[in-house]
């Protein structure tokens, strides 16, 4: 089990079965630091289930998943890997944010309440040092006079850029975005797109599953097109998206397209 | 009850059709609500009754209203309802303690754990209260000494009221609070656990506050009927509010008075507690829809 020096996220023969059905059958993925990973392909075809495996949302059958050098979840020790303690989980996923197609704010807390959660609560920061942090973050997002409001006086677009403020604010070496954009009215779309963009460009290492193509052509350094539990074909935009080389993917593309 | 009307197009006739785009100065037509015969006749009639009662009660001497006056505040009465009171906080402190307890057992990932909390609920909810509460005022039968003390001189009526209640309490709170924590959307603790909060962080500032507001109405519910719910221990001689009206009415041979005094104290508290269930609803339904 070497993992290139150069990987922030190392993904090795990940299986996962729910009951009989099998949704990751061997799934091998490098990102390199900085990079912006697009996942792309069919609902049902595991790529929401292979993001959920990183921070360990879902635990893997079988194969294993470092991030920033460190395995998730798991302790290796000759040929076995052991489950790790929760306590020891959590630390780690505080090293990777999360963010969801429902957003999942905390509707009883306020925006700032939302954010400083991680840093107060599970990293120990002092309180008055993270509320200046999230702050900093609202304005990075474009919120900055949303903080004491709650999240129902939000609009869905406005919650999703809470709730990436929120996976950012304990500084993770990684952001996973689960479908960001599905579940918003299309005209709010843009603006979460527009902050997802502005921290690709920050070099914020990201993998991102989604249906926009036209954000996956613009930002991703690499597309990754998965169907049934297996990744059919992965390379640059420009490869993968206009001259796909599986039927497939181009089955697929000119469907969504 | 009044024949239910249907109201008829009846006294203005109706408008000649062309004057809807004739009269200039009136162009949009006036909207005539449909009038409400039967609801008026229905209003009337039940405050007419209501009255009748209402005269039946302060006229019929043998309310004894005096007698209601005079021992309304009477130090027994008081000490009753003192009793009543602190009963009832104990009760219902500890049932949600345990309630609580056994929730959390129920929905653990421990198949042994969950199937005690299913079956002390079953157990509890299975047979009635009264029953619940003559066991255990027997208890010195089955088990005549605990740890070398007598039974009967352990536990007095006040604490096997107590255990009692609080057993059978906690049956029912155990489902109140499952079901608050089973509302809570399974989102919220996956966004907790991704942003590396701990299991009890993630109940204490997560689950909780959400599931309370679904846990407050029925928990009032039960705050209130278990304030009525502790007369119960008058049968195994416990002096709360309505056996301390009891002593005094097996003396006086005035029933119905005193049993008014202990009605009237019931009722002023649970309005007391109505009141005060709406105030922490509201708090606990802050950052929802409906509460700004």
């Amino acid at each position: 089990m070497s993992t290139p020096s150069d990987a922030m996220v190392e993904i090795r023969s990940v299986h996962k079965k729910f009951g009989s059905l099998e949704v990751l059958r061997g799934i091998d993925l490098s990102v390199r630091p900085g990079e912006v990973t697009v996942v792309l392909g069919p609902s049902g075809s595991g790529k929401s289930t292979l993001l959920r495996t990183i921070n360990h949302l879902e635990k893997v059958d079988r194969g294993w998943i470092s991030v920033d050098g460190t395995l998730v979840g798991y302790r290796r020790d000759g040929s076995k890997l052991y489950e790790l303690r929760e306590r020891e989980v959590l630390r780690q996923r505080t090293k990777i944010g999360f963010v969801f197609q429902n957003f999942h704010l905390f509707p009883h807390l306020t925006v700032l309440e939302n954010i400083i959660e991680a840093p107060v609560s599970a990293l120990g920061h002092p309180r008055k040092a993270a509320v200046a942090a999230a702050e900093k973050l609202l304005e990075r997002v474009g919120l900055a006079d949303k903080a004491t409001a709650y999240p129902a006086q939000l609009s869905g677009g406005q919650q999703q850029r809470v709730a990436i403020a929120r996976a950012l604010a304990p500084e993770p070496r990684l952001l996973l975005f689960d479908e960001p954009t599905s579940a918003l009215d299309p005209e709010l779309v843009g603006e979460v797109l527009d902050v997802m963009k502005d921290l690709a460009l920050g070099g914020t290492t990201m993998i991102v599953v989604t249906h926009e193509i036209g954000f996956a052509r613009e930002v991703a350094d690499t597309v990754v097109f998965m169907d049934e539990g297996r990744i059919v074909e992965q390379g640059p935009p420009a490869d993968v998206l206009d001259h796909p080389t599986q039927e497939r993917t181009r089955a697929f593309l000119s469907k969504v397209l | 009850m009044p024949p239910q009307t249907v109201s008829l197009p009846s006294s203005s006739p109706p408008p000649a059709s062309p004057s809807l785009t004739k009269d200039a100065a009136d162009a949009v037509p006036r909207i005539v609500p449909v009038r409400r015969t039967g609801r008026w006749a229905a209003a009337v009639a039940v405050l007419v009754l209501l009255a009748l009662a209402m005269d039946s009660v302060i006229r019929n001497d043998a309310f004894q209203w005096d007698v209601v006056l005079a021992y309304f505040a009477t130090a027994s009465v008081l000490r009753g309802l003192w009793l009543t009171l602190w009963l009832t906080a104990v009760v219902m402190v500890l049932g949600f303690a345990l309630g609580a307890l056994l929730a959390v057992l129920r929905l653990s990932g421990n198949p042994v754990l969950r199937a005690v909390s299913w079956g002390y609920v079953w157990l509890f909810r299975s047979t009635p209260i009264l029953v619940q509460l003559l066991f255990w005022f027997n208890i010195g039968a089955l088990y005549p000494q605990i740890l070398g003390v007598s039974t009967v001189s352990l536990l007095g009526p006040v604490t096997i009221a107590v255990i009692g209640l609080t057993l059978h309490e906690a049956a029912y709170a155990a489902e109140v609070v499952r079901g608050g924590i089973l509302s809570v959307e399974r989102g919220q603790i996956e966004a907790a656990q991704s942003l590396g909060l701990g299991p009890w962080r993630r109940f204490r500032r997560i689950v909780l506050p959400q599931a309370m507001r679904s846990i407050v109405p029925p928990a009032g519910n039960m705050l209130i009927g278990t304030l009525k719910g502790t007369s119960i221990v008058s049968i195994i001689a416990v002096q709360d509010l309505l056996y301390s009206v009891q002593l005094v009415y097996h003396r006086t041979y005035q029933v119905i008075p005193l049993l008014l005094v202990a009605t009237i104290w019931y009722a002023a508290v649970t309005t007391l507690l109505s009141i005060g269930q709406r105030y922490v609803e509201r708090y606990y339904a802050r950052g929802t829809a409906g509460a700004r």
